[in-house]
């Protein structure tokens, strides 16, 4: 039998591939082509091999700037997924606590990252923020633009007031759906509180809370808008990560080539990273 | 194991009840005794599950009183009640093996760890689950996770009563009666008070010696399933029991005579309604006790079902549908008729059955 060929087909997946090409491809292909090349303007183009990424895997700033990276995504989960268990944990189950409890845990999500980041920019300041103003008049010796560790408190604040919300509803999500039958089966089999938690709880918020560290490390690790605004990176460049330091040498500096090298390692550590997520999910619910 | 004194127990879900109608449970004053196996048996609302829960202390009665072994346990929690209960869907704890879900009540108590596992090797003989011990309790199926919880039940040597929260729902039907044998088995082995509730006739007549019908937050009938059968005390259990249930008819009654229509119909007896009862008078009789033939009452059939081993005749008498079960190879007349089986026939007044005398 003769198989019918229907080219139309290519037709349909056609929009698909243009809006792929566009947003992802070509963008991602123009970084590429920076990065083996070098110019002095005028669009002029010289091959440059691989040499734009020996100078960035050799640089002490990148690695310093990853470094401080890995240090902040680690310190947010190790305050924000404790923390959101927790909060969902003592979150009301019903009545008319639900939908305040909700909205108020909703509230910082929906702000824009700017605007978070101006927030905490003027709430810090010691001349007319609250929270610098208040500290400075109890006479601690607080300022996030001259300190690096009060930089760093005051980034890790700020981040865990805007995202821990994200691990609370999704652990609440979780929680919510554990059958009252559990609850009563564990009292008549005598669990304690921490036994309940442990093998109730926990198991039922396992894949939410997979989802949640998977999400916050992401946008840890790729971080800007919001140190950007309150530090700049500094002082100095204590609160330079990664995503601030490529900005500052593609744009501050407008060195194309090491940045385009940049972007591509670290494109390539979060997808690394995303799969290594990726296997560990789909390794638990094989498990299962 | 225990006896289960429920005195006068009222329960509502509000917080003042004040009209009866407030009542999830209006009064409920019955005793389990040791060793029985019950069922508590009615449709979906009808207080069941709140009376089990108020027995293993998930609930605390609005009124009345609890007692085990005739020890006031009224106001003791669920753990110190030292009850096993079964659910509906099967509770089991996913990341523990089989081993670990059955010695968990065992270690949450504190039991020495020697005894932990002479006890859980003995229960998982017992439920068949001996060589699934090291597996994790998620990959089971509904069924085997059913046994896990009942084995954690069982593992407590000291347990005053099985309860049972209608623990075959998601069970497939041809393992629905592999279940309940085992049940029965483990019943008549170990002599466990259990107390099953069910919406299903066959789950609770098959299961318990004594069936405890409930209906609108009372107890209608306590009996034995032919009981429950031949003598049902109210209406409701009449409907409620038997496929099809029995039929139903307002009737007039005369001495040892009862009136529908134009039709009369001889009773076994003079039924001894109170004097001055005003409310409505009915006869009851099952559909295997209306013998459709040659004689009798003139009816005309509706329909006729086939259900394989025996075909119910559907018919109306006097203007009122009327159900009869004939046998498979039996066909209906050409002029059917219909006899009322003296022995199957109850009278009802105000929807209670009353005495007939001689």
């Amino acid at each position: 039998m003769e198989k019918t060929w229907n080219n139309k087909a290519w037709f349909m997946v056609l929009p698909v591939l243009l809006l792929v090409a566009f947003s992802a491809v070509i963008p991602l292909m123009t970084v590429v082509n920076y990065s083996v090349q070098d110019t002095f303007g005028n669009n002029v183009f010289f091959w440059n091999g691989s040499d734009w990424f020996t100078e960035i895997l050799e640089s002490e700033r990148f690695w310093l700037s990853m470094v401080r990276n890995l240090i902040f995504s680690f310190i947010i989960l190790a305050i924000e997924v404790p923390l959101g268990i927790f909060i969902a944990l003592n979150m009301p189950k019903k009545g008319w606590g639900v939908p305040v409890c909700l909205v108020l845990m909703a509230l910082p999500l929906l702000i824009p990252w700017n605007v978070v980041g101006t927030i905490w920019q003027v709430f810090g300041r010691i001349d007319i923020g609250l929270l610098g103003y208040t500290l400075s008049a109890l006479g601690f010796d607080y300022n996030y633009v001259n300190d690096p560790t009060d930089a760093w408190v005051t980034v890790i604040l700020m981040d865990v007031w805007h995202w821990t919300s994200l691990v609370v509803l999704l652990c609440y999500a979780g929680l919510v759906s554990i059958p009252d039958a559990y609850y009563q089966a564990a009292k008549i089999d005598g669990a304690s509180r921490w036994a309940i938690f442990r093998y109730i709880q926990l198991p039922k918020m396992n894949r939410v809370l997979l989802i949640a560290v998977l999400l916050r490390f992401m946008d840890s690790f790729m971080i800007y808008t919001e140190p950007f605004v309150v530090t700049g990176g500094g002082p100095g460049n204590s609160t330079t990560f990664l995503s601030i330091d490529l900005v500052k040498i593609a744009i501050g500096q407008f060195d194309l080539g090491p940045a385009a090298a940049m972007s591509i390692i670290y494109f390539l550590i979060i997808l690394l990273l995303s799969w290594v997520f990726y296997t560990v999910m789909t390794n638990v619910d094989a498990e299962r | 194991m225990a006896r289960i004194d429920v005195n006068h127990v009222r329960h509502s879900y509000l917080p003042n009840p004040q009209k009866d109608a407030d009542f999830a449970l209006r009064e409920v004053h019955h005793t389990f005794e040791d060793g029985g196996a019950y069922a508590l048996l009615g449709p979906s609302g009808c207080g069941k599950t709140t009376l089990l829960n108020i027995i293993s202390g998930l609930l605390h009665p609005s009124h009345g009183e609890l007692l085990f072994n005739g020890k006031d346990v009224t106001n003791l929690s669920t753990q110190e009640r030292n009850i096993a209960q079964v659910f509906q869907f099967p509770v089991i704890y996913d990341t523990m093996t089989v081993y670990d879900n059955l010695a968990f009540p065992l270690r949450n108590r504190g039991v020495p760890e020697a005894d932990v596992d002479r006890k859980v090797r003995e229960t998982l003989e017992m439920i068949d689950l001996a060589s699934w011990a090291k597996k994790k309790a998620r990959g089971l199926t509904a069924d085997q996770k059913q046994k896990i919880s009942l084995g954690r039940g069982l593992v407590r040597s000291d347990v005053n009563a099985i309860l049972f929260d209608e623990p075959l729902t998601v069970i497939d039907p041809h393992m629905k009666w592999v279940l309940r044998s085992q049940l029965k088995q483990l019943h008549r082995r170990f002599g466990y008070t259990m107390v099953y509730v069910t919406h299903d006739q066959t789950e609770a007549l098959t299961f318990a010696d004594q069936v405890v019908v409930m209906y609108d937050g009372g107890i209608v009938q306590i009996g034995t399933p032919a009981e429950l059968f031949e003598r049902p005390r109210h209406t409701f259990v009449g409907y409620f029991i038997g496929s099809p249930g029995m039929n139903v008819m307002p009737v007039a009654i005369e001495g040892k005579t009862a009136t529908i229509g134009s039709q009369r119909i001889e009773l076994p007896g003079a039924p001894r309604t109170a004097a001055g009862n005003s409310g409505a008078i009915e006869l009851g009789i099952r559909p295997e006790y209306v013998r459709l033939g040659r004689d009798g009452m003139a009816v005309k059939v509706s329909k006729v079902e086939d259900l394989g081993r025996h075909k119910v005749v559907r018919a109306s008498l006097e203007g009122r549908e009327i159900a009869a079960v004939i046998g498979e190879d039996e066909s209906v007349p050409a002029e059917p008729k219909v006899l009322f089986d003296p022995a199957g026939i109850n009278i009802y007044a105000d929807s209670w059955r009353v005495e007939m005398g001689a």
